[in-house]
């Protein structure tokens, strides 16, 4: 239980970084607090875009995504069942390979790093270390 | 579990109220920025350079993103800074003209003031002009403009800040507001002594010409 109740703190915080850049991106909010220049570069490249969707509204889903099965995963009726963590296990595997496509393109395409894009890679690694120490320790005990 | 619901709210609700913050305040004058701040009103007469004492005062209205404007700073102001500034006989003021079809405009004359803040204005100002590419590509300038700042000297944190804070954005308006009081409509546009300089060219030639003229020495 206390794994998931992590997991959807931290997709909460993830959820609102991921809103916050794509509020920027739609134009409502006015400027990115970043400091170094590096968010508004990113947010602008052409990579900024994936699949017709903005990148940050990916971020949105994908947070929601994990927030909403670890919701459901707290419910009585799924907290001794195994499913849940499975699903957040794979979702947080693809979070982190997305993130980190993201952070390649960053770094060795757009030449520029975005704190916020940092603080995300932050977020969905400490969720899949998360989700994988439940998979791994419900997996040992064979629920 | 209940407590668990509580701290989820609260966080929620944080996020929330950080969001709705983010979304109401002032947007810092960031690249391509369209909006256009209240002018400011402490005065600032414009960055000058020469002596107190010289008998005429250039003013200009420049706008860092006008190609006539890098024109006139890389090939004529190095002359007219050798022998009209260096030697005592102008002083020139630089005023901002932010013209409204420029996206970085503003961002650019921002980050001039910025370095204008740490005493380097000019070194700022002689950059733009002189790698002014950055006007032709229509990209975000802004790490190159840090670059600029690192190149003369700036401590980045203190630009960094000043870049996000966007202190001077009003400072920038008030300098164009009062170039369109004084009619200016065009970059870059002149004032020697007071009286616009309706030449067609604005040649070193032209100003050393007219300023020969005030003091008397082309007589």
């Amino acid at each position: 239980m206390r794994h998931r109740q992590a997991i959807a703190l931290l997709s909460l915080a993830g959820l609102f970084v991921a809103l916050y850049l794509w509020l920027y991106k739609i134009g409502m909010i006015g400027s990115l607090t970043c400091g170094t220049g590096g968010c508004e570069v990113v947010q602008t490249s052409r990579y900024a875009v994936f699949l017709g969707l903005p990148v940050a509204l990916h971020g949105v889903l994908g947070y929601g995504v994990l927030l909403g099965v670890t919701l459901a995963g707290l419910q009585p009726r799924w907290l001794g069942r195994r499913g849940p963590t499975l699903v957040l296990a794979a979702l947080a595997t693809l979070g982190i390979l997305f993130t980190a496509y993201l952070n390649y393109l960053a770094v060795f395409r757009i030449h520029a790093v975005c704190r916020w894009c940092v603080a995300s890679a932050v977020i969905i690694t400490l969720i899949w270390l998360v989700a994988m120490h439940a998979w791994w320790k419900e997996r040992a005990v064979g629920r | 579990m209940k407590r668990f619901y509580v701290v989820l709210g609260l966080a929620a609700l944080a996020g929330g109220a950080w969001l709705t913050y983010q979304a109401r305040r002032p947007p810092a004058a960031g690249p391509g920025g369209a909006v256009v701040p209240l002018p400011a009103t402490d005065g600032f007469p414009g960055y000058i350079m020469g002596s107190d004492s010289a008998p005429v005062e250039v003013v200009e209205y420049a706008d860092f993103e006008c190609p006539a404007c890098a024109q006139f700073a890389t090939v004529q102001m190095p002359t007219v800074r050798e022998q009209l500034i260096a030697t005592g006989r102008v002083r020139w003021r630089f005023r901002d003209f932010p013209l409204p079809s420029h996206s970085f405009a503003r961002y650019a004359a921002h980050a001039a003031q910025c370095a204008g803040e740490q005493g380097r204005f000019w070194d700022m100002h002689d950059q733009l002009f002189a790698n002014h590419s950055w006007a032709q590509t229509g990209r975000d300038p802004s790490r190159l403009f840090r670059d600029m700042a690192r190149t003369v000297g700036l401590d980045l944190d203190r630009y960094d800040a000043c870049m996000e804070s966007a202190r001077y954005a009003g400072r920038i308006e008030a300098s164009k507001q009062e170039g369109d009081a004084r009619g200016v409509n065009g970059t870059p546009t002149f004032f020697i002594n007071g009286r616009q300089l309706t030449a067609r060219s604005w040649g070193s030639d032209v100003f050393k010409g007219v300023v020969d003229s005030i003091t008397g020495r082309g007589r």
